[in-house]
């Protein structure tokens, strides 16, 4: 049961990141750019995690942690750029 | 008996990750304007990245004690997703991007590029320096 559920949602997540990238690529502007690759990185944590489920190993959250971190920060730090024109004042 | 209900359980919570994660990118994808776009990743991927992390929290939990360091991703998700929504949302106002006409709502930040009154009408005070 497990295993039909993992290739659906896995299935699914690939779709979506497939129309995150669509988005990113065609985004008539920069706020929409930077919402599809926040979206992305949000989608790819669920990827990660879900090949932890398939490979059986429980270590792969830690990647998914830093891409959530780290994915965070630089959005902050390109809408602060947008915003000011600067990041650090 | 238990097994198979812990199963379903993983089961239900990754495919309702996915099918929210996949609608929610979906409405990024469809929608008219940015403001209506960005409804879509802040609310509905977040809730599904977070069903697909409490699935997989519930599968690793099953033989060896609970798992709980699934839940820090989880919250900080929750946490951070509206965070980030509010500033795209403000450096899309600071851009001035043009809503559809269909978006309600009108913010004072998208009325108008000219200013209130020229220089000559502007309101003059008494200061003394020209």
């Amino acid at each position: 049961m497990i295993d039909m559920a993992l290739w659906i949602a896995l299935a699914l997540f690939c779709a979506a990141i497939v129309l995150n990238f669509y988005r990113a690529v065609v985004g008539p502007s920069l706020p929409d750019r930077v919402l599809a690759v926040d979206t992305m990185y949000m989608n790819s944590i669920a990827l990660i995690v879900l090949f932890g489920i398939w490979v059986n190993n429980k270590d792969y959250f830690e990647a998914a942690l830093l891409i959530a971190m780290l994915g965070f920060v630089s959005t902050i730090a390109i809408c602060k750029y947008l915003l000011r024109g600067d990041i650090i004042e | 008996m238990l097994d198979t209900i812990i199963e379903g359980a993983v089961a239900f919570m990754l495919i309702a990750g996915g099918a929210f994660a996949f609608i929610g990118s979906l409405g990024l994808t469809h929608l008219k304007d940015f403001y209506m776009r960005l409804h879509g990743p802040s609310k509905t991927t977040t809730l599904g990245v977070g069903f697909t992390l409490i699935g997989s929290l519930i599968y690793f939990s099953r033989e060896d004690g609970p798992v709980i360091q699934e839940l820090l991703i989880t919250i900080f998700a929750f946490i951070t997703a509206p965070v980030s929504a509010h500033m795209l949302a403000k450096s899309a106002l600071h851009h001035k991007l043009k809503p559809d006409p269909r978006t309600r709502g009108n913010p004072v930040e998208l009325e108008s590029d000219k200013p209130r009154h020229t220089i000559e009408e502007a309101p003059q005070g008494n200061s003394p320096l020209p």
